[in-house]
């Protein structure tokens, strides 16, 4: 059985249809990478599992069972926990306080506030201090950790890369790794192709609201993602 | 000797105003909801109180903790009854549903126990004091209300800073979407600070109604107290809005000291207005927003 399983997803924002009928299945241990351009529907699709956008019919299934109807806090009790676009840190909060409320509903597993910061060395020193005095890499790397306190089944990344140094961009996609280990499967959405196609082991390159192309990034030539990306 | 003793009547007072306060800041600062029945909600535990000493007889201060609990589940269902649907839809309803609640809760009152006032009687020590010289005394009363006022902001304190919910506070001010995604239910978060709101507003309510009597038309008055304490203290501090009950309570007594008994409540108004054009943010304003 897969762990994330949607069919036949349509969603709108008022009268705007952003998803037409996506059908995806996404099996435990693999980094879905859903790619494409600005306005493509990959970010509503996150949505949709999160919880924040109700898909207007068809079925998200999570280990089988039916979600699509169920709020987003309660999903995170199953264990999906998002990685926000913007990264969405609490910032009138201190850093060791954000990854506590990532912790919320006290799922048990590996990640604990030691686990982050050994995963997170840079944030050790800043653990006392307000989220809003940290630059944007370390403001992602906090607002991973605060999902990973979550201990989750499914972690879902939005943008993750959106606006920080490579150097940065680097260390984020190392952290994948040990992430795995821990039993997390990763559904990532990304603009910037590069990176994410080097960690992928599944990609689903999206325009216009549907997926263009799918596949093992290994199985897939740049030409063909280029097209689908761009739609040529 | 006159301007020490209405001073230290101004701090007491000032206690009393800061519980009516507290509850209005933390509403508004964890869902930027503008409670305008929270005068009348500090009001209605007095006809709580009242009920309870009516039916079983004993010291109104007894009353207090029952009434802290009634109040608290009374805040808790009428946020997840009625609040929260408006919670997210901008200021205007909220002002306008809120506002209706202060009338129902005001006519409620009159229907059920006429305009005439009331009083809770607590025995002696609404009139005992301790005698510091022959023109300054301190009334027993006034100054548990006062201790209690400072117990009860330092507890709130370390509750939204030290305790679970209350980083669920924090982090639903901060960003409602953010938290739901980290799994956090904001309508129970909601549920539960207006809850507490309520609960601190029976204490401030009760003591009131200890220390003198009320009627059900008292909510808008101290709707405008609570509101000018929070102001000048400043938004989100809670230490600051003791200091601006304080302020206010100190400007309605040396006011009337100095001018007479009749220009108490004026003083305290222009005080307030003078504070607000030279420092709008408040004196203790922690969070700025942009």
């Amino acid at each position: 059985m897969s762990l994330l399983e949607i069919q036949n997803v349509n969603a709108y924002y008022e009268d705007f249809q952003a998803l037409y009928d996506i059908n995806l299945k996404i099996e435990e241990g693999d980094i879905y990478a859903c790619i494409g351009a600005n306005g493509a529907g990959k970010s509503t699709l996150l949505k949709t599992v999160a919880g924040t956008v109700i898909p207007k019919d068809g079925h998200i299934l999570f280990d089988g069972k039916p979600i699509d109807r169920m709020p987003a806090h309660k999903r995170v009790e199953l264990g999906i926990a998002s990685v926000p676009e913007g990264r969405r840190v609490f910032t009138s909060l201190s850093v060791h306080e954000n990854l506590l409320i990532g912790a919320y509903r006290n799922r048990k597993g590996p990640w604990t506030t030691d686990a982050v910061y050994e995963l997170f060395p840079l944030l050790v020193p800043l653990a006392k201090r307000q989220a809003s005095a940290l630059s944007g890499g370390e403001q992602q790397a906090l607002a991973i950790g605060r999902a990973l306190m979550a201990n989750p089944r499914l972690i879902l990344m939005d943008e993750v890369s959106l606006g920080l140094a490579p150097v940065v961009i680097k260390r984020i996609y190392e952290s994948f790794d040990t992430m795995l280990e821990s039993g997390c499967t990763i559904l990532v959405v990304e603009q910037d192709v590069q990176h994410v196609l080097t960690v992928a082991s599944q990609v689903a390159c999206f325009l216009e609201g549907r997926i263009a192309l799918e596949g093992p990034p290994s199985e897939l030539t740049s030409e063909q993602i280029t097209a689908a990306y761009f739609g040529v | 000797m006159d301007w020490v003793n209405a001073a230290v009547q101004g701090i007491l007072l000032g206690g009393l105003y800061a519980l009516f306060a507290v509850g209005l800041s933390l509403v508004f600062g964890t869902m930027r909801l503008v409670n305008l029945a929270h005068g009348d909600l500090t009001v209605l535990p007095a006809y709580v109180a009242l009920m309870l000493v009516n039916a079983f007889r004993f010291n109104p201060f007894y009353s207090i903790p029952i009434t802290m609990v009634i109040m608290f589940v009374f805040g808790y269902l009428l946020q997840r009854g009625l609040l929260n649907t408006i919670v997210r839809s901008g200021d205007i309803p909220g002002v306008i549903v809120t506002f209706g609640i202060s009338i129902v809760i005001q006519n409620a009152l009159l229907l059920g126990f006429t305009a005439n006032s009331q009083g809770l009687d607590a025995g002696s020590i609404e009139n005992g004091s301790i005698k510091i010289s022959d023109r300054l005394a301190i009334g027993w009363l006034p100054l548990i209300i006062f201790i209690m006022a400072v117990i009860v902001i330092a507890a709130l304190q370390i509750y939204t800073q030290r305790t679970k919910m209350g980083r669920a506070f924090r982090a639903v001010s901060d960003d409602q979407d953010a938290a739901r995604l980290m799994g956090i239910n904001n309508k129970h978060v909601w549920a539960v600070a207006m809850g507490v709101a309520l609960l601190i507003a029976a204490i401030g309510g009760v003591m009131m109604a200890i220390r003198t009597t009320f009627d059900p038309l008292l909510g808008s008055q101290r709707l405008i107290y609570a509101f000018e304490a929070v102001i000048i203290g400043g938004m989100g501090s809670s230490w600051g809005t003791l200091m601006g009950g304080v302020i206010l309570g100190l400007a309605q007594t040396l006011g009337a000291q100095a001018f007479g008994s009749a220009w108490s409540i004026l003083c305290g108004h222009v005080v307030f207005i003078i504070i607000l054009a030279f420092r709008p943010q408040g004196l203790l304003a922690k969070t700025v927003t942009a």
